[in-house]
């Protein structure tokens, strides 16, 4: 070798062990109180939703479950708030933090992280516009995912954010929130407006109103005309080139009559068309009397005596964060309570958020605080009836299968022990977006109902076993998180629990530490450190550690949320 | 009445999960015994020919040659007197007589996404609700525990594979991209005897896991699913999807692409029992210049399609199978500016063979001269028929309830086809058992 290329070597790897050394090195948030906030409210809000909880365990009687350990908790946020796990590194910084307050401050750094308001973006945008590709050039994604960050990033209110994207005018470039309206639209046709309703009573009311479309909802009070009284605010929307626009009346092409535009529905069979009048399906006194239809039906879907809208918003984003919606199916949800003696959690837990100025960034952190997302997932002392019993009332963390990108993300994440961000190299970012969309393809990408509760598929189970995002992973290169936990990790009980926190999360148990490093002294040969080395006992250090990696990915512990 | 809330699988539902993917840990491989059961005794399978982007009835199944609308296809004679076709399919004119030509289906989705959900599943579109496949309906309705490879398979499609909907995604097809080629993640990138010290590691955490969890196994199914896959891994079964000791020329009876391997690849699957598989030909939207578009198509098609049925019938394994050659909706009668033909689902071809299907029969008529734009009322052929039609009759023949019904996952009760079976498309003595 060169002597250029001997002294390049030698930086390049004293660089690395820099990085896994003095992972600690990582910015931790600033000490308590100055990261914290002004406003103090949210401990009082965190203190009357933990009081519904209680009651509501006492009245089941039920004990719940104890509390998690702090790093359980940042797996948790971490895979909630960026679709991925915590890197070494940023594990490494936690770990040195010892303050009491940790996961508070924590907490706050994850949702001032860009990571955070991108993956939140990105979850939102399929909650308005679904999973469909749209129409080409007037819909545009990624305008409104940029947008839906942005408004997080600035802690706009949700009724705000509501606002424009029911009623916001102008172009899907310049006014992204438009691209609300454009999903719905379809080739030649124009814009769907029952898309649209659909939409809007699902996103913003957690109402299934949809099947209203062609018959009376089966089990509750909409009916079919209240779905064609509230499609009919969009019907005046129209996709033109300057623009979404409302229109308010227009030309006939015939007569060259000047006419009031107006919503109208030809019934099967029927010749002619029926003019449908806009009509909301309860609470006609919050309609304004003045604006575009759309605005009209903005204010009253925001409207602050309209409590659908917050208990929407609480189960939604109850559901983003555990994976599962607090009622289920989560845009279907109960009636508001008529009184404050029967109020359901939704009903607390969306009044806090409400009251408190209705930013989402304010919701994510008092659920993150609520006793639910701070109790562990096992229970030593219950039976299998108990906790199902448990699981049920929200008494016990909930099991739920990672979502297919924060599956990629974790195995990204993991293969890697410099946390992937903002920061990263163009190259190692490229490779997350290459690699995260070739695997969403064969792993297969939720669909719009992202919160339907699924076992993993054995197609899924393969591509972990064998596909080649394993492999790529799990190879202890010189590069790689494996080669170089195994490098510079010094003792084996050190190289086996490093493997665990860049995988889990978590330090291994007594008896697998026992295991596995019974297994790196006894079938491993000091003698061939490469993973290329003969596929026979005995194994060369370096295929332990890539076999202890692959373990990890195929545990049920990587792939679930716990 | 069946359930499939998705939260806390229960015993049924794991073991139909089970029977779904076809493991079962008690039983040995398919009995020599089993493989040899022939037509009646068999249960029924379904192959799908999905004709992806839209094929053109014109250039295909319902030519109208030296009509207004027929364009420049001729029209050949086929084995069934008085039926012609194109004659884009001499190999199908020679089968014609044993399969049942439906001209008449109709659907009210003109988008693809839209067409193709609602000729899959025989439901609309549904922003709330993902409705399953005929196939997944298939697989679910009549698992077969010896066989360990999936019951579902898709073979050369793209993204819109059939789902499991609402059965749950354990019903979505097992896709393989390239059929015949190469089998993505079945093989082990280490010894054996090092898989087998990693399965061991994997006990390890697995016990840990479900340690103060006493429902996640059975919620999770996670060991389940990891220990069928690895049984998949090694089934002897799996040889049914590779081709390499196929002789040439059967290989190239079939027409040397990829749709062709994967109708061989079908027929080897429903052989060893697998109850579901589809086969997708890609490249019918031919908004442009469209003759030459659906020739390249038909070409393909026509040996794949008819060696197919050939091969089953001389293993006497067509009147177990249903085979379907379908499309998400017909093509235009006129054709526009670039030679090309726009999307019609006012009316739109199917073939369906073998599996109690009537032979020689052809349902509906279709209007030759072009239907002006500005028509009111959209036009319609004669004897029209409806795709929940179609797969209540495929289920009836295949012995599944069509009319059962499931509780969804958002509670409300669906039946499997929203229709009744058409009993005059099915032999006697289906047809006598048809109850509506």
């Amino acid at each position: 070798m060169k002597p250029i290329a001997t002294a390049f070597c030698i930086v390049v790897v004293g660089l690395l062990a820099m990085l896994v050394m003095k992972a600690g090195a990582i910015e931790a948030p600033v000490a308590a109180p100055g990261a914290v906030p002004a406003e103090t409210d949210i401990d009082a809000s965190v203190s009357r939703v933990n009081g519904w909880l209680r009651q509501h365990w006492s009245d089941e009687n039920l004990e719940p479950a104890e509390r998690a350990d702090d790093l359980t908790v940042y797996r948790r946020l971490s895979l909630a708030l960026h679709g991925t796990i915590p890197s070494l590194e940023e594990v490494v910084a936690f770990q040195a933090d010892a303050s009491n307050d940790r996961v508070e401050r924590w907490l706050l750094k994850l949702v001032e992280d860009p990571r955070f308001s991108d993956y939140f973006a990105d979850r939102l945008a399929r909650v308005l516009t679904g999973v469909e590709e749209g129409q080409f050039v007037i819909f545009r994604r990624d305008r409104l995912r940029a947008w839906l960050g942005e408004q997080l990033r600035a802690d706009v209110p949700w009724q705000n954010m509501t606002t424009d994207l029911i009623a916001g005018d102008g172009l899907w470039t310049s006014r992204p929130a438009t691209n609300f309206i454009t999903a719905a639209s379809i080739a030649e046709e124009g814009i769907d407006v029952n898309v649209l309703a659909g939409r809007t009573s699902r996103a913003f009311l957690g109402q299934r109103i949809d099947c209203a479309q062609c018959h009376d909802h089966p089990f509750d009070s909409w009916k079919q005309q209240d779905f064609e009284g509230l499609a009919a605010f969009f019907g005046q929307a129209r996709v033109t080139p300057g623009g979404v626009i409302d229109r308010f009346e227009e030309e006939d092409e015939e007569t060259k009559e000047v006419k009031a535009i107006e919503y109208v529905i030809v019934d099967p069979g029927a010749d002619e068309g029926r003019i449908v009048p806009t009509k909301v399906p309860f609470h006609e006194e919050w309609l304004p009397k003045t604006g575009s239809r759309r605005q009209q039906l903005a204010s009253w879907v925001t409207h602050p005596e309209n409590r659908r809208f917050e208990r929407a918003a609480a189960n939604r984003i109850w559901g983003l964060m555990f994976g599962r919606a607090w009622s289920d199916p989560v845009d279907d949800i109960a009636h508001p309570a008529d009184s404050a003696d029967n109020e359901d959690f939704l009903d607390v837990l969306g009044q806090e958020f409400r009251s408190n100025g209705g930013q989402l960034k304010f919701l994510i952190r008092l659920i993150a605080q609520s006793d639910v997302f701070r109790m562990k997932s096992e229970v030593s002392w219950a039976d299998a009836d108990l906790y199902s019993r448990m699981d049920e009332a929200w008494a016990v963390y909930p099991l739920v299968r990672l979502r297919p990108e924060q599956m990629i993300g974790a195995m990204f994440q993991a293969g890697h022990t410099r946390t992937v961000n903002h920061n990263s190299n163009m190259f190692v970012r490229f490779t997350k977006l290459f690699n995260e969309n070739d695997f969403l393809k064969e792993y297969g990408d939720a669909t719009d109902d992202e919160l339907l509760q699924q076992s993993g598929t054995i197609p899924q189970a393969l591509l972990r076993l064998n596909g080649q995002f394993t492999r790529e992973f799990t190879k202890p290169g010189a590069f790689d998180a494996a080669g170089q936990i195994l490098k510079f990790s010094g003792e084996d009980e050190v190289l086996v629990q490093n493997c665990f926190l860049a995988c889990l999360t978590r330090l291994p148990e007594p008896e697998e530490r026992e295991y596995f490093v019974a297994q790196l002294r006894e079938r491993s040969s000091d003698a061939v450190e490469t993973a290329e080395a003969e596929d026979e006992e005995p194994w060369s250090r370096a295929q332990v550690v890539q076999d202890l990696y692959w373990v990890l990915f195929n545990s049920p512990g990587f792939s679930w949320n716990r | 009445m069946q359930n499939t809330t998705q939260r806390g699988m229960d015993r049924r539902t794991a073991l139909g999960v089970m029977a779904a993917s076809g493991l079962s840990f008690s039983l040995p491989g398919m009995s020599a015994k089993a493989a040899g059961r022939r037509s009646n005794e068999r249960p029924k399978t379904l192959i799908t020919l999905w004709m992806n982007g839209g094929m053109s009835q014109l250039e295909t199944w319902d030519p109208h040659s030296g009509s207004e609308s027929g364009g420049d296809t001729q029209s050949i004679k086929t084995t069934q007197s008085g039926l012609e076709i194109s004659d884009f399919l001499p190999q199908m004119a020679e089968q014609m007589h044993g399969v049942t030509l439906i001209r008449s289906l109709t659907s009210l989705e003109g988008d693809h996404a839209r067409g193709a959900a609602y000729v899959k599943t025989g439901y609309r579109l549904e922003p709330t609700l993902v409705y399953p496949a005929l196939g997944a309906i298939a697989a679910h309705q009549l698992p077969d525990p010896k066989v360990e490879i999936p019951q579902h398979v898709a073979l050369g499609g793209d993204n819109a594979f059939p789902r499991g909907g609402y059965l749950g995604n354990e019903w979505d097809a097992f896709r393989v991209f390239e059929p015949g080629r190469s089998l993505t993640n079945l093989r082990a990138n280490v010894s054996d005897a090092r898989l087998n010290q990693r399965t061991k590691g994997l006990e390890v955490l697995a016990k840990q896991f479900a340690n103060s969890r006493p429902t996640s196994a059975k919620n999770t199914l996670h060991g389940d699913t990891v220990e069928r896959a690895l049984k998949m891994m090694s089934s002897e079964q799996l040889k049914a999807f590779e081709l390499d000791s196929v002789p040439k020329e059967v290989l190239s009876a079939y027409g040397d692409s990829r749709f062709g391997r994967g109708c061989l690849v079908a027929r080897r699957l429903v052989e060893v029992g697998v109850r579901s598989i589809e086969v997708s030909l890609n490249g019918f939207d031919t908004h442009v210049n469209n003759h030459a578009g659906q020739k390249t198509q038909a070409d393909i098609l026509d040996p794949a399609f008819a060696t197919l049925l050939t091969e089953l019938r001389e293993r006497d394994l067509l009147e177990s199978t249903v085979v379907l050659c379908i499309s998400e909706f017909g093509r235009s009668q006129e054709v526009n500016a670039a030679g090309g033909r726009d999307h019609w689902p006012n009316w739109f071809s199917c073939v369906v063979a073998g599996g109690g299907f009537r032979k020689g029969l052809v349902l509906g008529e279709t209007p030759a001269a072009i239907i002006p734009k500005d028509t009111k009322v959209k036009p319609k052929p004669s004897s029209p028929m409806t795709i929940p039609q179609l797969y209540a009759t495929i289920m009836h023949s295949m012995g599944i309830d069509w009319n059962e019904e499931i509780i969804t996952p958002i509670g409300r009760p669906i039946r499997f086809a929203d229709a009744d079976p058409l009993p005059e498309l099915l032999t006697d003595k289906l047809a006598a058992a048809v109850k509506v």
